[in-house]
């Protein structure tokens, strides 16, 4: 049995991506490393068993990607999508370190396929895990287990004891191998956000977090972040804000992952419970409506709403999990949505009146559009008339909070006086905030944690030996 | 609706699958589910086939049990994959054998050994039966070397009847043309896919048993099996043609090429049956159709009996145990060939015409992109 009460050279507390990139890099690097998840183990790992790519950085083709993305590109679009809010060095410096770990995480037992079918505007910039984000989990964990990180599972840790922004052990909840503290000489952080503590979500969304879904485990509760921003750490990211998609009503409360998302508003309209519509359901392209619906919908009354579309463009989308809700007429679609009939004919008929002529592209911004109604439909805006009428009921899906522990470029943690703390360090949704202030591009998240998790880790190690 | 309480579980999971597709890079059940948006009972009883329950893919799912969407395909696909062995059988009266396939096997076994050494003492006498014979023809005066062909041809003709009748109804059930059997290139591809086992890897890694670790070890075991049989189907088939044709008879030098091929072969077939047994008594659970291990043991265990007594035979033929060994022999390698299209050998069959589809689907699909 392994004993827990030694003290360890790192300890990681999370079990995701950036928390076994730590430890491995830890690990290779010569130190005992202790790693506690709070989840059981098959819950184990947290975002990262939803997550299928990652992102980074590359100078030509590969077996994988289907064209280079260099330095320079990436840091643009980084820049843009974030609106600025990124720190320069620490993301032009993650993007650097980002095309070496395309390797390294195959070093680490990690396999690489093309991208997903349905997913080929991602062809050349992410490189998607064989088997998924649990396939790359368990593959970062076999490696680790091999090189002798010892791992402790529903290891929740109640306390973290702090002095002068120094670590000195950690307090679990229940005794792992009759140990309640564990003692590291370094500390790295990996333990992610918030998005499943709904009350911590209300001080800033009030009553509305109530009818949020969560779209990982129940088990990102924030506790470690909450602990090292009480104890001094200094914050960075904006905390009233998560990241969030539009997501099928009918889906669990947690842990739905990605098969509960929908892609379809842009081949039907989006009404509320009224059955108004309320945005332009044709501004953008995927993935930037993808990302903006979940908070539209937040916004509305109950935090629900209904895309609604007819029977000509059922194969336009990809198969979804929860069928969509049908009707031969829209008063029996509205009854069955619970939504007022006369309101929902009114609002399709002024809609379907408004439609202009125009050629159908959806994957271009085409010249479909509406004319005389607010909100306009500025692009592929079709008439919805082809019964039977169908419908998905969606809620906002809380991928993930932005508010994390400010770092530096080892992945240390800064105090609120703008010190580097002695010998913690932080990796993966923790830090996020540090380089992605807000807005989202698929596989970033992964990137922030590999390449985090693998500089905490070395950091760590480094720092433990001296 | 589908016709079974399997298809329609198999059904709620491709959905499931559909609207993922993570696993889409592990084998070709994915890709092929991929190809479809709604499954009739045809469909998934191809994708059953198609499934080499290799377990990544249960290893690999964030929504496997104890999630909530609870799924589990090579478990589902298993179970289906066994109730379509009983949809497609010919005779149908026959369906019911795969149920209680363990018991049918051992029975049939047990009748066909007593059978040969019945009919060894009834038509020869005692002295012969238990006597010692060598040279050529030794074997031939426990039973005429035209009888013994006679009647294993026959036992033969017919298992290969009974498998083309069944082969022909998956055929129509997966709705697919007859023209399509004279597709060269699907054919070859197919034979190498399931030569290769190229899909019992877990996509790369190995295939899961017993726990998260990946191994090949059941995919080396399955070769030895399989390699085995044929290398042992091989030595037959030479020393038939050394019969009719070169008037040379059996018993053969241990130099000679049925012996070389029957021995290394035998010995395939005693360590790869050996080796699936113990993996499969050690793997998890979850992931098997646990109904059906009868079935699965009692086709091990008949290969296994084949080699066994084929060895022995090969060993003490030259003493008076040659005639029991060689009525034993005979009696086990006819039950084995009588009773293939009624247990596991079909797994084998159905599962290379789901790669002959599958091939063709992704030819077709490729040329359809090209275009």
């Amino acid at each position: 049995m392994v004993d827990f009460n030694r003290k360890f050279d790192v300890l990681v507390i999370g079990g995701g991506n950036a928390a076994l990139c730590a430890a491995i890099s830890a690990r290779r690097a010569g130190a005992s490393v202790a790693v506690l998840e709070g989840a059981p183990k098959f819950y184990r790992g947290g975002n990262t068993r939803h997550t299928r790519n990652m992102r980074c950085a590359h100078d030509e083709a590969t077996d994988i990607l289907t064209g280079p993305y260099t330095e320079e590109e990436f840091w643009d679009d980084l820049l843009r999508l974030t609106g600025g809010q990124t720190d320069e060095e620490l993301a032009k410096f993650m993007i650097r370190e980002s095309k070496d770990i395309l390797n390294w995480v195959v070093e680490q037992g990690v396999r690489w396929q093309p991208s997903l079918g349905g997913t080929l505007s991602l062809g050349r910039t992410n490189s998607f895990f064989l088997g998924g984000g649990r396939a790359m989990l368990n593959a970062l964990y076999l490696t680790a287990e091999k090189l002798g990180v010892e791992v402790a599972y529903d290891a929740e840790v109640t306390d973290l004891q702090i002095e002068d922004g120094m670590f000195l052990g950690a307090t679990l909840k229940q005794p792992v191998n009759g140990a309640t503290e564990i003692r590291a000489s370094a500390l790295v952080a990996a333990a992610g956000g918030f998005e499943a503590n709904i009350e911590w979500l209300k001080q800033y969304w009030g009553d509305a977090a109530d009818n949020f879904l969560i779209r990982g485990t129940p088990y990102n509760r924030g506790s470690i972040l909450k602990m090292l921003l009480d104890k001094g750490v200094q914050d960075i990211g904006d905390p009233t804000q998560c990241h969030a998609v539009a997501i099928d009503a009918r889906a669990p409360k947690f842990d739905g992952g990605i098969i509960t998302r929908h892609d379809s508003v842009v081949f039907g309209i989006v009404v509320n419970k009224h059955a108004q519509r309320f945005y332009d359901e044709g501004e953008d392209i995927w993935p930037k409506r993808y990302a903006i619906w979940g908070r539209l919908v937040a916004a509305q009354p109950d935090q629900i709403a209904y895309i609604i579309f007819d029977s000509t463009v059922v194969t336009s989308f990809m198969p979804t999990l929860f069928p969509p809700i049908g009707a031969p007429t829209i008063a029996e679609l509205a009854a069955k949505l619970e939504l007022d009939p006369i309101a929902l004919e009114k609002t399709m008929a002024e809609f379907n009146a408004a439609v202009q002529p125009g050629t159908f592209d959806h994957t271009i911004l085409d010249d479909c559009r509406t004319e005389g109604i607010t909100p306009a439909k500025t692009h592929w805006a079709r008439k919805i008339d082809t019964p039977p009428y169908l419908a998905y009921p969606v809620r906002p899906g809380i991928t993930f909070t932005y508010l994390g522990t400010r770092v530096n470029k080892q992945s240390r943690m800064v105090m609120k006086d703008g010190k580097p703390s002695a010998n913690m360090f932080a990796a993966g949704e923790i830090m996020a905030g540090n380089v992605l202030g807000k807005g989202y591009a698929a596989g970033i998240g992964m990137t922030i944690g590999s390449v985090f998790g693998r500089v905490a880790g070395r950091e760590a190690a480094r720092n433990a030996k001296n | 609706m589908h016709g079974t309480r399997i298809l329609e579980e198999a059904d709620r999971l491709m959905t499931v699958c559909n609207s993922c597709r993570y696993c889409e890079g592990l084998c070709a059940v994915f890709p092929a589910m991929e190809m479809r948006r709604a499954f009739s009972d045809g469909d998934l009883n191809y994708l059953a086939n198609l499934c080499h329950s290799c377990g990544a893919c249960y290893t690999d799912c964030q929504f496997s049990p104890p999630h909530e969407f609870n799924v589990n395909v090579p478990q589902t696909l298993a179970v289906a994959r066994n109730e379509s062995y009983a949809a497609y059988v010919w005779p149908r009266a026959f369906a019911g054998a795969f149920a209680r396939n363990g018991l049918v096997i051992s029975i049939i076994a047990a009748l066909s050994v007593a059978a040969f050494i019945f009919g060894f003492a009834a038509f020869t006498d005692r002295q012969v039966l238990l006597g010692v014979h060598t040279g050529p023809g030794a074997f031939y005066k426990l039973m005429p070397h035209n009888a013994m062909a006679a009647l294993f041809g026959a036992a033969f003709l017919y298992a290969i009847a009974a498998l083309v009748m069944g082969v022909r109804a998956f055929w129509r059930d997966i709705g697919e043309p007859v023209g399509m059997k004279t597709d060269w290139r699907s054919l070859f591809q197919a034979m190498r896919d399931a030569g290769e086992l190229r899909y019992l890897d877990g996509g790369g890694v190995g295939c899961f048993n017993e726990d998260d670790k990946p191994t090949d070890r059941r995919k080396i075991y399955h070769h030895l099996t399989f390699y085995g049989f044929g290398l042992c189907f091989a030595a037959t088939c030479v020393a038939t043609l050394y019969h009719y044709l070169f008037a040379r008879e059996a018993p053969y030098a241990w130099w000679d090429l049925p012996v070389v091929l029957g021995t290394l072969g035998g010995i395939g077939l005693l360590i790869g049956p050996i080796g699936l047994f113990t993996e499969k008594s050690k793997r998890d659970p979850v992931l098997v159709d646990a109904t059906r291990m009868g079935m699965d043991v009692a086709f091990i265990a008949m290969l296994f009996l084949t080699s066994l007594t084929g060895m022995a035979l090969l060993l003490l033929r030259e003493t008076a145990a040659m005639g029991p060994l060689l009525a034993l022999h005979l009696g086990v390698v006819f039950s084995l060939f009588v009773t293939m299209p009624y247990g596991k050998f079909v797994h084998g069959i159905y599962r290379f015409v789901a790669l002959v589809r599958y091939a063709r689907e992704r030819q077709m699909m490729m040329q359809g992109a090209g275009e």
